[in-house]
């Protein structure tokens, strides 16, 4: 899937948000989706985080793996991508714990977490693999998350009218979140095949 | 085995470049984005003992620190750093620090094995909270410690061990946190004040032949020490006495008259009468 013009551009961006969605379709990242989505709110803070981090390693790991091809180095791919999302990990942190202390709070562990979530060295990896060029590449980073966003968000609205509802006392908490997820998940299956 | 030196070098620069230009953005950014933290509660966290063992109620000594200077917090709560801990907090928030008397965990319970009589051979799991449940606890006393270590494996300061089937403390290490207090399914261990030297080393509510058939140290609730005490201090109720610390003079003629040895005079020997 390439973009060449401004109609394979939105079916590139459905494609990443809905068809190949980073959770639902790919099962990546799932480590804060079940963490952070028990409140509407904090799962957008999170969704914008990810965007954020998703969409900068998208352009500094297009550079680095330019200069990784130069020297011949692609055999350090994942080891100079991890660190580069690491860094930008720790900017966002400091960013918001400065700008948006409540923010930095509710997230928790799970914003240096993001060091470590899956979904965001796929999508470099998965920039390198099928050769996006840079356009390409901030596109699948930003519209990847905004997919990761929109699951998440999903997810919370969903929560939170559980956390309310009368369902059997086994299933409270973690079992119906993860029933729930796995309903999403289906849902989103009926997106397959929408873009060829 | 040929090795190319020159890819050696360029990966270890590589690598090395892009560490070494992430880390002066981060330094930048650290610079600009500096949140003022307010230094007291870096300070009294240095001063606190680290041990993050809760017993000051706060999440952590981080979540302890912070209430300090936010001023919810008591200057000498931090038990587990005694009067030094305090005095250093007291002095960096600029109040006095009050008196923090010592105080120790103990065991209020002599049932050692061959003093507590046995109710069945308990061979299960290693688990006082799990063996209390079991047809009233291994030992015929239903208030008895049970010795298998609960208080000893949530001591973070080593200060407990199980000798002879009972929990035995070291003052020197207890710095009365209360975690045992807490996990004793049988309530048997109290935080008193160190210097409580004359205490009553029994709790079985059982009056009678009940309790002597239960242990060879059971309170029976006589009152013998009751009617002996000058001062006032001791008391039997609920079937069994306790000592009022603030009016007991740790004079022992108590633990002197007691006919099942269940009063203790720590530090002095004291016979049976």
């Amino acid at each position: 899937m390439r973009i060449t013009d401004v109609g394979s551009f939105f079916l590139f961006m459905v494609n990443c948000i809905l068809c190949n969605n980073f959770i639902f379709s790919r099962f990546l990242g799932c480590c804060p989706f079940l963490g952070v989505s028990s409140k509407v709110q904090t799962a957008t803070g999170m969704g914008l985080a990810v965007t954020f981090v998703m969409g900068i390693a998208s352009l500094v790991t297009y550079f680095v793996n330019l200069i990784l091809v130069a020297l011949g180095l692609e055999y350090l791919q994942t080891i100079a991508f991890i660190l580069v999302i690491a860094a930008l990990v720790q900017f966002v942190e400091m960013f918001m714990k400065k700008s948006m202390p409540s923010l930095y709070s509710a997230l928790g562990i799970y914003l240096p977490l993001i060091t470590t979530n899956c979904a965001v060295l796929a999508v470099t990896i998965m920039n390198v693999e099928n050769s996006y060029n840079l356009f390409e590449s901030v596109c699948n980073g930003v519209f990847g998350a905004l997919g990761f966003m929109l699951a998440i968000v999903l997810m919370a609205g969903v929560r939170e009218r559980l956390e309310t509802s009368d369902i059997p006392k086994s299933f409270k908490g973690f079992p119906s979140s993860l029933i729930t997820a796995g309903l999403l998940s289906i849902a989103f299956m009926g997106f397959q095949g929408l873009v060829k | 085995m040929n090795i190319q030196w020159i890819h050696v070098v360029y990966a270890l620069l590589a690598l090395g470049g892009l560490g070494a230009v992430f880390g002066l953005v981060l330094d930048i950014a650290d610079k600009k984005f500096a949140v003022e933290v307010d230094e007291r509660v870096t300070r009294v966290r240095a001063a606190c003992a680290g041990a993050n063992c809760g017993a000051c109620g706060y999440p952590g000594c981080d979540g302890f620190a912070a209430a300090v200077v936010k001023g919810d917090a008591p200057v000498n709560g931090c038990t587990a750093g005694g009067a030094k801990t305090a005095a250093a907090i007291a002095e960096i928030m600029g109040v006095s620090a009050g008196s923090s008397e010592p105080r120790v965990a103990r065991l209020l319970c002599q049932g050692a094995v061959g003093i507590a009589k046995e109710r069945y051979h308990y061979d299960g799991y290693k688990s006082c909270q799990m063996a209390s449940q079991m047809v009233g606890g291994p030992k015929m006393c239903p208030y008895s410690c049970i010795g298998l270590g609960d208080c000893m494996d949530v001591c973070k300061f080593d200060a407990i061990r199980i000798e002879n089937g009972i929990a035995v403390f070291d003052e020197n290490k207890c710095v009365a946190c209360g975690m045992c207090e807490k996990t004793c399914p049988r309530h048997a261990i109290a935080v008193v004040p160190k210097d409580a030297t004359v205490l009553v080393r029994c709790q079985n509510s059982d009056i009678g032949r009940p309790a002597v058939e239960a242990c060879t140290h059971a309170c029976i609730a006589c009152k013998r020490c009751e009617k002996t005490c000058q001062y006032d201090a001791i008391h039997v109720s609920n079937g069994f006495a306790s000592i009022d610390t603030s009016k007991c003079t740790r004079c022992g003629e108590c633990a002197k008259v007691c006919p099942r040895g269940c009063i203790t005079v720590i530090g002095g020997q004291v016979e049976v009468a």
